[in-house]
């Protein structure tokens, strides 16, 4: 195990696997000469040259839809689309192409992509670079969602998701990339479906993902020290498909569920993991469950109100007493 | 083009529009379902460039009016009438439909239905040709409405940037659905819009087999010898409505006339009967056994398949049994 950062385990995971095979490349805004937005793909310009490090023009929609066809005739894209907010433009080839080209064609064509790309909100970036996206990608059928909490995550994803054939969206969060933790120094592969246990506890289970893992660890570590409850953290690494199987046996084992998200509540990760509580474990509740949400705005530029639209780890304190009937 | 490859491919365009029409009784027949986009008047389009590239080789995708460069490609007609029926016997199982026609074994990689889409599509295709240093080129079919989209754009300055091998092939039929070129297109030369991005083009009449084939080897061969992208707009015109929903309002009957009188068919059919390489009695006898092989063969064929079974409801969706989604096969 050594302790890198976020970025360089995203650069290792690159690294290892453009030299494994000559038909794995990456291509972004960015990426190549500059050395990337975020760092992940930081010299791998110079080791593996322009052909397979592409510095892309300002066309989401463009090469996100070149890196598809060329996935066609086996090359293995991993795409970094600088923001989720700019993902939008790459919609239509991500889910009308990519995320479909199975199927319509009858098992005859697939489109083996990775789309890397950070989301969330982070220092007053302003409504248009602040999106929390992964509600959006999650909803469509023939697309695999991931999103790594921690650098081992984004090492053993990112592995598994560039040879994995099915298009992977791996959402990202700005503030994360110089989050330390420790890496495996051997290979390593994480699988794409299921979702970990962060903290083991008893007494209420807090979902988390991406960045709001840490905030449940944090509520966690509050809950226990000032008030003696156990809370049982699970880390949804994957988002399509959501862990079914990991969900219910931890309500079963707590019965009771706070989901985290730093999105605005519709439609999203909280509403998705209540609904599977409903079908898979609705009699083990002891309570109804909770979400944790950003309040339905668009982020606001000014820092107390940015603030103020995202959760943190005090609301999550907040829910679970109040879900216990202690405040 | 020789005598005799003009003669066969004159029967491929004739066995084309024998195709489409019967297409269009099936529809109305209610055999054929959701949306359906006939080819009818353009057959010199396909038949011309693909006569000068190498089909099964070289990589070719269009939009949702597809069923012809399919077959032009090498996907079997049976096939393509089993998908058009719904049957588990068609090229995608009967999960595709009219508008996403594949063949991968012949390298027809797909009719889409998003208008622009394959674009860029195309440009990715060429670029895995580069990375894996082959000699094969990607030809984009596409219409003259979609270089409204921005990825045309994109995809144009992609191409041109990274000297990709790619031929985009304008059917430039004049109109999109019901709006005409010059009421949605601030320039109507569909060939000048390329200059922007510095891409060689050409316009040719997209009526006339011989012209198409000639404008398209040039084409064809600029981008096979590794100088980058090509833009080929050929004039054309579709003799049914866009879509079997089209009441086709929009368009007067001065112009169908006009274009009726163009038919690619004929053109060739009468070249190559003054030429002496056909009578018209052999035309006509070839028709007679087309319609024939159509309704004895193919539509037989579609009608006697199966459905797909419920399974296939599931499939395809996700890669079935991907190690990488369990972290790899330990
Ligand atoms: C993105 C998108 N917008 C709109 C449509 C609806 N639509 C289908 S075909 C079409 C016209 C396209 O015309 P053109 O590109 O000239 O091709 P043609 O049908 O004439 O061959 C439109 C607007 C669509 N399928 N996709
Ligand atoms: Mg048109």
């Amino acid at each position: 195990m050594s302790e890198i950062m976020f970025w360089e385990a995203l650069r290792r995971a690159h690294d290892e696997e453009m030299t494994r095979d000559p038909l794995v490349i990456c291509m972004g805004e960015d990426i190549g000469v500059a050395g990337g937005t975020y760092k992940a793909t930081n010299g791998l310009y110079d080791k593996f040259g322009e052909e397979r490090v592409i510095d892309t023009p300002i066309s989401e929609g463009g090469y996100t839809g070149l890196g598809i066809g060329a996935s066609f005739v086996g090359v293995r894209p991993i795409i970094e689309i600088m923001s989720v907010n700019f993902a939008w433009l790459a919609m239509d080839q991500i889910f009308n192409t990519a995320a479909k080209v199975r199927y319509m064609s009858g098992g005859q064509l697939e489109a083996p992509i990775v789309v890397r790309s950070p989301g969330g909100t982070a220092h007053q970036l302003g409504a248009q670079h602040s999106a929390r996206m992964e509600k959006v990608f999650m909803g469509v059928a023939g697309l695999r969602v991931v999103t790594p909490s921690n650098p081992r995550q984004a090492y053993g994803l990112l592995k598994s998701a560039v040879r994995c054939n099915d298009p992977v969206f791996i959402n990202e969060h700005e503030l994360m990339y110089n989050m330390k933790g420790e890496v495996p120094d051997e290979e390593y592969f994480m699988p794409l479906e299921g979702s970990e246990v962060a903290r083991e506890g008893a007494d209420v289970t807090l979902f988390g993902y991406n960045i709001s893992v840490h905030w449940c660890l944090a509520a966690a570590e509050t809950l226990a020290s000032k008030h003696g409850i156990n809370a049982e953290v699970i880390d949804l690494f994957s988002l399509s498909p959501l862990d079914r199987d990991g969900i219910k046996a931890s309500v079963s084992k707590t019965h009771r569920a706070v989901i985290v998200e730093e999105a605005e509540p519709a439609v999203g990760v909280g509403s998705e993991v209540m609904a599977i509580i409903n079908e898979e474990c609705f009699f083990e509740l002891d309570a109804p469950p909770v979400r944790v949400s950003a309040e339905n705005v668009p982020i606001p530029y000014n820092h107390k109100l940015e603030k103020m639209a995202i959760p943190t780890a005090q609301h999550v304190v907040d829910a679970v007493l109040k879900q216990l009937g202690l405040s | 083009m020789k005598a005799a490859d003009k003669k066969r491919v004159l029967k491929e365009m004739l066995f084309a529009r024998r195709f489409e029409e019967r297409c269009y009784e099936a529809y109305v027949e209610r055999k054929i379902g959701g949306f359906l986009h006939l080819y009818s008047g353009e057959e010199a389009c396909a038949y011309g460039v693909l006569e000068a590239a190498k089909p099964g080789h070289d990589y070719v995708m269009t939009s949702y009016r597809d069923h012809i460069h399919a077959i032009k490609s090498g996907v079997s007609p049976k096939a393509v009438m089993a998908e058009l029926f719904a049957k588990e016997t068609g090229c995608c199982k009967g999960l595709g439909g009219s508008m996403h026609i594949f063949g991968t074994e012949q390298r027809f990689m797909g009719g889409y239905a998003l208008v622009g889409g394959p674009f860029p599509l195309a440009a990715g295709i060429a670029k895995g040709i580069k990375l894996k240093g082959g000699d094969e080129i990607c030809i984009c079919f596409l219409g003259d409405a979609a270089n409204n989209q921005g990825v045309f754009h994109e995809s144009l300055n992609m191409a041109k940037v990274w000297g990709l091998p790619v031929l985009y092939v304008c059917e430039n039929n004049l109109y999109g659905i019901g709006t005409r070129i010059e009421r949605s297109t601030a320039v109507v030369d569909q060939y000048k819009r390329v200059a922007a991005y510095d891409i060689p083009s050409a316009q040719v009449d997209g009526q006339d087999l011989d012209t198409v084939y000639d404008a398209a080897k040039i084409a064809v061969d600029h981008v096979r010898s590794g100088k980058g992208p090509y833009f080929l707009e050929l004039m054309t015109y579709r003799y049914r409505g866009h879509s079997m929903s089209d009441s086709n309002a929009y368009r007067t009957k001065e112009e169908e006339q006009i274009w009726n009188e163009r038919d690619p068919l004929n053109i060739l059919r009468d070249r190559l009967v003054e030429a002496g390489e056909i009578t018209t009695d052999e035309y006509k006898k070839w028709d007679t056994e087309i319609i024939a092989e159509i309704e004895d063969d193919i539509i037989k064929f579609a009608e006697d398949s199966p459905e797909p079974s419920a399974e296939l409801l599931h499939k395809y969706v996700l890669a079935e049994n991907d190690p990488w989604v369990n972290g790899g096969a330990k």
